[in-house]
């Protein structure tokens, strides 16, 4: 009884800190002249084409910096759990390095490598993909991880290779199919993380969704903040739909160690 | 090196880019790894040596130490102090809070509406609000906020009456809450999931009560990751850079801003490798932090396996 009421105080008080400025931003974005509702904030988004393109940009950015990570992770991660594990601790703490560097020593870092990028592949928003793939290493590195050590990936290879298959039919059919609630896992944080991704876009002077945000908030505030509660609901909805992926992961495990322990 | 043999007997049909390399011994093997080690090389690591090494370095490139002593000194260093000061408290504020709503939530159901939303929301607050943040906080008590106006009309009382205290140390350390408070449920939440029912059952059958529960079973258990998650907010106030941004235009008053002030060519030319000193500085900050944490994680590591 103690512990419901405490339970309840707390999620009363922790419930309006944080619902609080979402409730703020939603009135503030539709205040119209004179203390009357208006939705001009919000209809003024679709107009705004520089915050169109900036949106676009990130869109676009989001899946490729989704799919360098997977490209560049998943082959490797797989190839060293099968034939190279000397190479295991290498490949942990680089994709885990970004945890200890502050994006914004990153950018110092970039900002030279940068100059080269853009004079090689022209100055478009695109090139900040691989910014990006370093940024969501950690994140997708433990989901990934976690995908594969769920499965007996030795087995499963062996026997698909002593069937005929090559290398890269045993990637495509039999790793990434055992592992695609993982991918599915690493590929929406990265989505979240590239759309709400702003430190290295700004300093490195690209156009993205948040730097236009930032950008808009000066001149007005009201579509500023409408887009950005517009953000916060959908990287909510991402992540919920997130939490439901991983339930079905723990399903699915449960299902087959319950055959296992039939069988 | 057993599981390595089978495969490699069986090159039939196996001709394909990676195919070729199965039978071959481990020359080929480490190809595979290439774009992925010369991904983070370039991308990665190098720009890391990059400011580590241009920290000591003048702008010519010779060896000095002035760009680390000048750390030490004026400006830099309030902004230094003023960063560990604004992580420590968000740290501390945001670890007990964030304790007392991950209990709230451990305790229910684990598959419910009320956990899934405050994970999923506390996931967007912690890692994916950066800008965004600053609008809200601007949008409940900015000069025009909601709160302000209400306080102002109904109340009489005028939030901005001392200071711009919200682009100050005191409106700093309420918008990182927002965020520190979400990111400790997430890192702590596995932590109270992993205390079994059966220690708080075996308590309770030698006439135990919840204090002694608290006091000898799950409060030492409990300890060491409270403390690792301490440091990682800690750590992570002092990363964050989005959100101060957005919210403070003009002046640097913590360490990220002026890092922004020597990339966007606001301060004395010459000194661009002051800048690098103070990414080092950060790193060697950051970097503590963590590794104390991994310590105590690892130590802790045998209670919270499931």
């Amino acid at each position: 009884m103690k512990q419901r009421v405490l339970r309840t105080i707390i999620l009363l008080v922790l419930g309006v800190y944080f619902v609080l400025p979402l409730v703020a931003m939603a009135e503030f974005s539709t205040r119209g002249v004179g203390g009357s509702r208006s939705l001009d904030s919000w209809t003024s988004i679709v107009e705004d084409e520089g915050l169109m393109a900036a949106l676009a940009n990130s869109l676009l950015l989001s899946v490729t910096s989704a799919v360098l990570m997977l490209v560049l992770l998943v082959p490797t991660m797989a190839w060293i759990r099968l034939r190279l594990p000397q190479l295991q601790r290498l490949v942990e703490f680089l994709c885990l390095l970004p945890l200890a560097i502050p994006a914004i020593v990153l950018v110092v870092g970039m900002a030279p490598l940068y100059a080269w990028v853009n004079y090689f592949l022209g100055d478009s928003a695109l090139t900040l993909t691989f910014a990006y793939t370093v940024l969501v290493l950690p994140f997708a590195y433990r989901a990934i991880d976690a995908g594969l050590s769920a499965i007996d990936l030795k087995t499963l290879a062996e026997a698909a290779r002593s069937l005929g298959a090559s290398w890269l039919t045993v990637l495509w059919k039999v790793v990434v199919p055992n592992i695609r609630v993982a991918l599915i896992g690493a590929s929406l944080l990265s989505v979240a993380l590239v759309l709400g991704e702003f430190t290295i876009a700004s300093l490195l002077n690209f156009d993205t969704l948040q730097v236009q945000v930032n950008l808009l908030g000066k001149r007005n505030a009201g579509v500023s903040i409408a887009v950005s509660l517009l953000c916060l609901i959908f990287a909510f909805v991402l992540l919920f739909a997130l939490s439901y992926v991983g339930q079905r992961r723990r399903q699915t495990v449960a299902e087959e160690e319950t055959l296992q322990g039939s069988s | 090196m057993t599981s390595v043999a089978p495969v490699a007997t069986t090159p039939g049909g196996s001709t394909k880019i990676r195919g070729g390399a199965a039978g071959r011994p481990s020359a080929a093997a480490w190809l595979v790894a290439v774009p992925f080690l010369a991904f983070a090389g370039t991308f990665l690591v190098y720009p890391t040596v990059l400011v580590l090494v241009g920290a000591f370095q003048d702008s010519d490139g010779a060896f000095t130490l002035e760009n680390i002593t000048t750390l030490f000194t004026g400006v830099v260093f309030d902004a230094f102090l003023l960063s560990i000061e604004l992580s420590a408290l968000t740290a501390l504020i945001g670890a007990v809070f964030g304790a007392l709503l991950t209990w709230a939530i451990a305790v229910g159901n684990p598959d419910g509406m009320l956990r899934r939303t405050v994970v999923a929301g506390s996931g967007v607050l912690a890692q994916f609000g950066g800008v965004p943040l600053a609008f809200a906080f601007l949008a409940t008590v900015g000069f025009e906020g909601l709160v302000t106006k209400f306080l102002r009309d109904n109340a009489g009382i005028d939030l901005f009456a001392g200071s711009a205290w919200l682009f100050e140390l005191p409106g700093l350390t309420l918008v990182y809450t927002f965020f520190q408070i979400p990111l400790m449920v997430i890192v702590f939440l596995p932590a109270l999931d992993g205390l079994r029912p059966q220690w708080r059952e075996a308590n309770a059958s030698l006439g135990g009560t919840s204090w002694t529960y608290w006091r000898h079973v799950g409060g030492p258990i409990l300890t060491p990751p409270f403390l690792g998650a301490l440091l990682l907010l800690f750590a992570n106030a002092f990363s964050a850079y989005a959100t101060a941004a957005a919210l403070v235009s003009q002046g640097s008053p913590i360490v990220p801003l002026q890092i922004r002030g020597f990339l966007t060519g606001e301060v004395v030319l010459g000194q661009e490798n002051l800048g690098k000193a103070l990414g080092l500085g950060m790193v060697v900050v950051v970097t503590i932090a963590m590794g104390v944490n991994v310590l105590l994680q690892k130590r802790v590591a045998k209670w919270v396996r499931r």
